[in-house]
């Protein structure tokens, strides 16, 4: 899969219009991971998952930040995202499965924020871009 | 079988009755074919799908998309026997249709980003978490009797 240049403009456009509430949203994603998919938590065993704990408002900030790093740099993510995966290869280990429930529970947090700006091109950029990243993410597992 | 709590009942249900059935279901129907466009080897007979807004504004999907949208709306009556509801539809998409249930799951999905882009901030993580059981129900029903 392929990011068009398309693709690559309706990230950029949607990363601006979310501008400084990328940190909540990424929160709000984890929130709606942690609800929805159960089995996400087994991950975190560690934190106080009571929705909209410090400890996930942190991590929300963490992954919102990595994604921005990875808007910054749509041409070369397995660059830019390089460490992180070598981290969830080896340190980590997350199933390859949460990507996907992580991705749509972020997919869900824009639509119910961006209103009129989530249109279906945007959705479909997102998805791809959200999907490119987890690939990425999972590439050095085995 | 699905398993809701009364909370996650009143969520649903209240929070259905504030969309539009018909609109909710042709804007899930297109949102599938625009994101996941190998979805659309199902629909050949429906004329123009070539871009975002022609699949938008297709009628064909319109209309279909409503079809499945209050047929979804009759589970939503019967959460506690989803599979005895869908057992002529599953083997429909099984014997007729010859859709890969994996379909389902991802139709479900796109209708709560649907619907999180209709309620906004109403949606909140609770109701989706409800959402995401009644979805999961409703596919693996339309699965069931698959052969």
């Amino acid at each position: 899969m392929v990011l068009s240049a398309e693709d690559k403009t309706n990230v950029k456009a949607v990363w601006d219009k979310a501008g400084g509430n990328i940190g909540a949203f990424g929160g709000e994603a984890l929130d709606r991971m942690f609800l929805g998919f159960p089995t996400t938590k087994t991950y975190f065993s560690h934190f106080d998952l009571t929705p909209g704990s410090k400890d996930i408002q942190a991590q929300g900030k963490k992954v919102a930040d990595a994604l921005t790093l990875a808007v910054n740099h749509l041409d070369d993510l397995p660059g830019a995202l390089s460490k992180l995966s070598d981290l969830h290869a080896h340190n980590l280990r997350v199933d390859p499965v949460n990507f996907k429930f992580l991705s749509h529970s972020l997919l869900v947090t824009l639509s119910s924020h961006l209103g009129n700006d989530f249109s279906p091109s945007y959705h479909a950029s997102l998805d791809k871009f959200l999907s490119s990243v987890s690939t990425v993410l999972t590439s050095k597992y085995r | 079988m699905v398993h809701l709590t009364d909370a996650e009942k009143g969520l649903v249900n209240g929070l259905w009755g504030k969309i539009n059935v018909d609109e909710v279901g042709g804007e899930t129907l297109g949102r599938l074919l625009v994101v996941y466009p190998w979805t659309q080897r199902f629909f050949d007979s429906f004329g123009n799908l070539s871009s975002a807004a022609a699949i938008m504004d297709n009628p064909k999907v319109k209309a279909h998309g409503k079809k499945v949208l209050n047929s979804f709306s009759d589970g939503l009556k019967h959460l506690d026997d989803l599979k005895g509801t869908f057992a002529q539809l599953s083997e429909l998409h099984c014997d007729k249709l010859h859709v890969d249930p994996e379909n389902f799951r991802l139709l479900g999905n796109v209708l709560v980003v649907v619907l999180g882009h209709h309620l906004g901030a109403e949606f909140t993580p609770q109701a989706q978490a409800a959402f995401q059981k009644v979805v999961a129900g409703v596919a693996n029903a339309l699965a069931h009797k698959y052969h």
